[in-house]
């Protein structure tokens, strides 16, 4: 059962060099508390898989919104997601040769995930036939169905999958606010140790079974998130 | 017209390719400006790649930058009867064909229908995005752009820059004139008549066919 624990101790549980799965849009859904202890942690060279790079000036008052904190310091190493253009400090350090960058599309990104955690050997998608993504190292091949080209992208998995639920009860079951979810469902199955953060820890049986969309057996930690002031 | 006045201009053209009842995903820029132009009793669902589905009016009341945004991470909402759903399905919506129009600016379309607009290499570098995910697999795909750069075409006989998608774009609507994308070539069937059609193909690079029923751009 997932055990509880504090931001500073879920940082410690990620090595340097780690693969991350970063829940979150924009850094909407990212589990806030944790990066910013990881940020104040002495990890380094983490390879962040999320959709995009987040953003500087966030709702929270922060200077540098969920992940962007990893980037702009320099402990995010290795950048494997879809956008850039929300924080383009991403992309000035790509371009210094600071970060290493893959790109892939954004759905392809999503499914990817998907297929890493759902014992799945690959995507074959329509997206990305005739463009660079061809020449992508995670793209397999190029393959034709029933006429159609497609490309047959890799699975991906992560060592740690950091989200974040608003509701969140003590045997670690899910329930997402708003537009918090994103890729948070599908990271919370594509790696070997899921952190989630907590706006609210819930009494089990607070969250209609029904309404639980990440499974509690899938989540190996809690930590309950501090600040909740927005 | 200034620059304002040419982006409402293209916006206001464009909200009239809409159905009431459609599913429509719109970029940043010119497509976000659509809905203030949809027609009487034209209702859409806006979808949003970060998962909202039928994206509604920001309030007062409904104003929640922590949970609530649309895909360029700005404060959003959702309207009645709309729902948040994962990036999965969302990209399920996008690739299965179940969102009627996307609405996108271009850095580059050519006369075969590619689109080029995530990337110059070495200078800006954002990233495809969604985008690649939504030129293959939207119903239609609506170009809303200014007709030039600086003025340079962005309408080419072919792109230059990195391809988003092939073969993708359906319809291109700029302040000089509406185009369909053809198997022929690129068709013009409405012009602004603050233009004249020797004007409009040479800020095109493309050759442009003259629709047999071309007219002027009315609204």
């Amino acid at each position: 059962m997932a055990k509880i624990i504090t931001a500073e101790e879920a940082a410690k549980l990620i090595p340097s060099g780690s693969t991350v799965m970063f829940g979150g849009f924009v850094a909407c859904g990212a589990a806030h508390d944790v990066i910013e202890a990881m940020e104040n942690s002495d990890v380094e060279n983490i390879t962040g898989i999320m959709n995009d790079s987040a953003k500087q000036g966030g709702p929270d008052g922060s200077d540098y919104y969920g992940w962007a904190k990893l980037i702009h310091s320099g402990k995010m190493t290795g950048y494997i997601g879809s956008h850039m253009g929300t924080n383009p400090e991403a992309s000035e350090l790509w371009a210094a040769g600071k970060l290493k960058v893959d790109l892939v599309p954004q759905g392809s990104l999503a499914e990817m995930i998907r297929a890493g955690g759902m014992g799945l050997g690959g995507v074959i998608t329509p997206t990305g036939v005739g463009t660079i993504v061809e020449d992508s190292p995670f793209t397999e091949c190029k393959t034709t169905i029933n006429g159609r080209d497609y490309l047959i992208m890799k699975p991906i998995r992560a060592n740690v999958a950091l989200i974040s639920g608003e509701k969140v009860d003590k045997m670690g079951n899910v329930w997402y606010k708003g537009t918090t979810r994103n890729f948070s469902p599908l990271m919370a199955m594509a790696a070997d140790l899921v952190i989630v953060e907590a706006v609210n820890l819930v009494e089990v049986g607070e969250i209609a079974p029904e309404d639980i969309v990440t499974p509690g057996i899938l989540v190996d930690y809690i930590v309950v998130r501090e600040k909740k002031e927005n | 017209m200034d620059k304002e006045m040419i982006k409402s201009f293209i916006a206001k053209r464009v909200a009239q390719e809409l159905h009431d009842g459609d599913v429509v995903n719109l970029g940043i820029g010119i497509p976000s400006l659509v809905p203030s132009f949809l027609p009487e009793g034209v209702h859409v669902f806006l979808q949003t790649e970060n998962g909202i589905l039928g994206a509604g009016k920001l309030t007062d009341e409904n104003y929640d930058p922590m949970n609530v945004v649309n895909a360029s991470g700005m404060p959003a909402a959702l309207q009645d009867g709309g729902c948040y759903i994962d990036s999965a399905m969302s990209f399920g919506l996008i690739r299965g064909g179940h969102v009627d129009a996307c609405i996108l600016g271009g850095l580059e379309v050519d006369m075969h229908g590619n689109l080029s607009n995530w990337i110059i290499p070495g200078k800006r570098m954002p990233g495809m995005g969604g985008a690649m995910d939504l030129l293959v697999g939207t119903r239609r795909t609506i170009v809303a752009m200014e007709h030039t750069a600086k003025g340079k075409p962005k309408i080419l006989k072919e792109c230059k820059l990195p391809y988003t998608a092939l073969d993708c774009v359906d319809i291109i609507i700029t302040e000089m004139g509406v185009m369909d994308v053809t198997d022929e070539g690129i068709v013009l069937k409405e012009y602004n008549p603050e233009f004249t059609v020797e004007e409009i193909q040479a800020a095109t690079d493309a050759p442009l066919i003259i629709s047999p029923d071309l007219k002027k751009m009315e609204f």
